[in-house]
């Protein structure tokens, strides 16, 4: 067993020991509050979530390079799919729009398995980019024209480009970091992100008083400071995952955390716009993908730019 | 009809049928919205818009299995008996109550009701587009055929119940080859029916009035 697997089992196992510790706390609060608590019920709903993410991941992490692209293509996907479901479009956009699923998507995650950096960073924002407008252009119905391409853009951009430089971490090689760790950079940018996420919601609850935009979200200053620092620290304890220093590792979980902090009310926004609660119901408990994802989805191109930045 | 067809027949029919709804749900997430009944096995008729032909597949799709095996959607027969794929299709995989629509084709005397009726004493629910056609205007509805006021004179116990499908032009515009996977919505709203002295043309203007109730309020930009 290499000590990149070795590594893994550990924190699956670290990872269901705390899970179980949470789905016993459940266990507890609704025995202590009754069978209808509708609280205790949604942390329930949202562990059983969170318990078949897990494994789902593990397994693709298991699997390796391909497990993890194919894992991160179908997220993409239904990420796609959520956004594209909300935004404008005409009966002209259709052929772009089934290019942007069926051709742009996979690509972008082909280009990433082959390792072709060149190429799957500029792919989306240079390529699609140009084309699909012109594929629109095409079909000659001129109404509503900007926002529609500009819909569209801003769909595959977050949820195609910027989700898969989650998986392009793997293609990071960093010296005296064997490449096949790259995986574990992945786990620690979920976990920081996702951890910090949720202490956020929990400090927020407990001592939140000032909104960050009142109306749009319920986010305040005070649990999204408690919820960067809580992610810095875990951030140091799993520093043994990444290349970095204890203090960087803190560091790039901090940052991780603001900006994903961040992008939380970026899409808070745009459901506000489009006057709906949730991106869909994919996910029990919460939502849909992209609500799930939207923080890791802002922090991972800035992690994957910033440690380009400093330790290549 | 059940009985003469032989056994691996109706094998291929169930795993086409479970095929059908892997692939509605893997390239639109279809979703139920029960805002007006629960999906509980009752005999019902749901009525529903009709824009594509991808709009039956959906709604069945979407019903929960126990309510799918009871249902059957009322369908044209010169569209599904057209050929031998469309044949095993519509009548064994959908189990389809064949409609003609064409009045010089149908037996001396048969009323195409009594197939409903029939169906509908067999104690199976129904899916219906009262609507006759596909939808191609831009209005959200055509005006319904007297079949749905006629069912609900003939059985007055059954609920007819309102159903919207959402999305689905957007998914499979006319003339288009590839869908989108986009998120369709299917809501299924409170159920009506035919009141004491009510006529044709009040029962079905209101039946209309509580399909359209149910579409989303789009303001596409």
């Amino acid at each position: 067993m290499t000590s990149t697997t070795s590594d893994l089992l550990w924190l699956f196992a670290a990872t269901c020991g705390l899970m179980t510790a949470l789905t016993i706390v459940g266990e507890l609060l609704r025995i202590r509050t009754g069978d209808d608590n509708p609280v205790v019920e949604t942390f329930m709903t949202r562990v059983r979530s969170w318990w078949a993410m897990i494994i789902l991941f593990t397994l693709a992490l298991v699997a390796g390079k391909v497990g993890l692209l194919v894992l991160f293509a179908f997220a993409s996907f239904a990420a796609l799919r959520e956004f594209l479901t909300l935004t404008s479009k005409r009966k002209a956009d259709h052929l772009s729009l089934a290019l942007a699923f069926f051709v742009v998507l996979p690509l972008q995650y082909v280009f990433i398995g082959l390792g072709w950096t060149g190429l799957y960073s500029v792919f989306i924002p240079v390529y699609a980019f140009l084309m699909l407008p012109i594929v629109s252009a095409l079909r000659g119905n001129p109404d509503r024209f900007l926002i529609r391409v500009a819909e569209t853009q801003w769909a595959l951009m977050i949820t195609v480009f910027c989700l898969s430089h989650v998986p392009a971490l793997m293609m990071m090689s960093v010296e005296g970091y064997p490449a096949d760790r790259g995986v574990l950079l992945i786990a620690f940018l979920i976990m920081v992100v996702q951890f910090g996420d949720l202490l956020d919601f929990f400090f927020g609850r407990r001592i939140g008083k000032t909104r960050i935009i009142p109306g749009i979200s319920a986010k305040t200053w005070e649990g999204m400071a408690c919820g960067v620092i809580c992610a810095a620290v875990i951030g140091g304890l799993l520093a043994w995952m990444t290349p970095f220093s204890v203090v960087g590792a803190m560091g790039m979980a901090a940052l991780a955390a603001t900006v994903g902090g961040f992008g939380n009310l970026v899409f808070a926004a745009i459901k506000r716009d489009r006057d709906v609660k949730d991106w869909s119901h994919l996910i029990p408990g919460q939502g849909g993908f992209v609500d799930q994802f939207d923080s890791v989805v802002f922090a991972a191109p800035v992690f994957y730019h910033v440690m380009n930045l400093i330790w290549m | 009809m059940k009985s003469i067809l032989s056994l691996p027949r109706r094998a291929a029919a169930k795993l086409v049928g479970v095929a059908i709804s892997m692939l509605v749900h893997f390239l639109t997430a279809v979703r139920a919205n029960w805002q007006g009944i629960e999906p509980v096995n009752r005999q019902r008729v749901y009525f529903a818009n009709h824009v594509s032909n991808a709009d039956m597949p959906m709604i069945w799709s979407c019903l929960p299995p126990n309510l799918r095996r009871n249902v059957r959607p009322v369908a044209a027969a010169d569209y599904w008996l057209k050929n031998k794929l469309r044949a095993f299709v519509g009548p064994e995989v959908f189990n389809c109550v064949l409609v003609d629509r064409r009045p010089e084709a149908r037996e001396d005397g048969h009323d195409p009701m009594q197939n409903i009726l029939d169906a509908l004493d067999d104690g199976s629910s129904l899916i219906i587009f009262p609507e006759g056609n596909r939808n191609m205007t831009d209005d959200p509805l055509l005006p319904f055929k007297a079949g749905l006021f006629n069912i609900g004179i003939a059985r007055p116990d059954i609920d007819l119940v309102p159903t919207w499908i959402a999305n689905v032009t957007e998914i499979m515009p006319k003339g288009e080859v590839i869908p989108l996977p986009l998120i369709c919505t299917v809501t299924f709203g409170e159920a009506i029916h035919v009141n004491d002295g009510e006529d044709k043309t009040a029962f079905l203007k209101r039946a209309s009035n509580a399909l359209v109730a149910l579409a989303p309020k789009e303001e596409k930009l």
